[in-house]
């Protein structure tokens, strides 16, 4: 049987936004499939050395919030300086207990799994990202090269 | 209990640990071993019965004792 293919476009750059990317990534490469995830805009942020992802209860009523706060808490006071570092803080320290992985881990996972981890050259330079701020064992490139692999890919997924 | 070669203790783990740690386990085993794993995740019951199909290996018992699930899965 041919090796199944995933491909995967990461545009987002928050902490909730992190897993999908990861977890599907790993979990095709434990299945067999050969599998890249090609980073772009904000997704390039998923590549960083040092993660620092938040996640935003601004914009984003789906989220369940702790203690019942989306009863009582206007949406304005989640613009409130430091309500986003509580917020991600507490959804951390939730995954931590629920014994879900953190990003680091998936993206090791990931790395280990030979998933092939491409930066977008182009927003690389957009946003001036210095290529020693992001892990190592990465490539560089760009629309074409995602369209070689997505061409032939079973799956393909914009996240 | 099904006889084993390898245990697998995921418990406290969530998705797709479990998942991927079993298919690491199994990398490093000869065909026909028999890896057993514990997790705690009630999601791996359907997502083991799932990795088994793919990859082609058995998944010889699946059941679940107190409040953790095993699994026996032979290498293909």
């Amino acid at each position: 049987m041919e090796q199944k293919k995933l491909a995967i476009i990461a545009t987002k750059g928050t902490l909730d936004w992190a897993y999908p990317p990861f977890i599907l990534a790993s979990t095709a490469s434990a299945l067999g499939y050969e599998t890249e995830v090609f980073f772009t805009f904000y997704g390039l942020q998923l590549l960083k050395k040092d993660l620092d992802l938040k996640v935003t209860p601004l914009g984003n009523p789906g989220m369940p919030m702790p203690m019942g706060m989306d009863k009582w808490f206007p949406t304005v006071l989640m613009a409130l300086p430091g309500m986003e570092g509580m917020i991600t803080s507490m959804m951390k320290k939730k995954m931590a207990r629920k014994g879900v992985a953190s990003v680091e881990e998936l993206r090791e996972l990931c790395q280990e799994a030979e998933v092939r981890l491409i930066a977008c050259q182009m927003t690389v330079d957009l946003f001036d990202l210095d290529p020693a701020s992001l892990i190592d064992g990465i490539d560089y490139a760009g629309a074409a090269r995602f369209f070689e692999f997505a061409g032939e890919s079973d799956v393909c997924l914009y996240i | 209990m099904t006889d084993f070669d390898e245990l697998l203790d995921a418990s406290g783990l969530n998705c797709p640990l479990p998942i991927l740690r079993a298919k690491k386990a199994l990398a490093s085993m000869a065909s026909g071993k028999v890896l057993h794993v514990i997790a705690t995740d009630p999601g791996s019951v359907k997502d083991f019965e799932s990795f088994a199909r793919q990859t082609g290996h058995e998944l010889m018992e699946s059941k679940e004792e107190g409040n953790k699930f095993q699994f026996s899965i032979k290498k293909a």
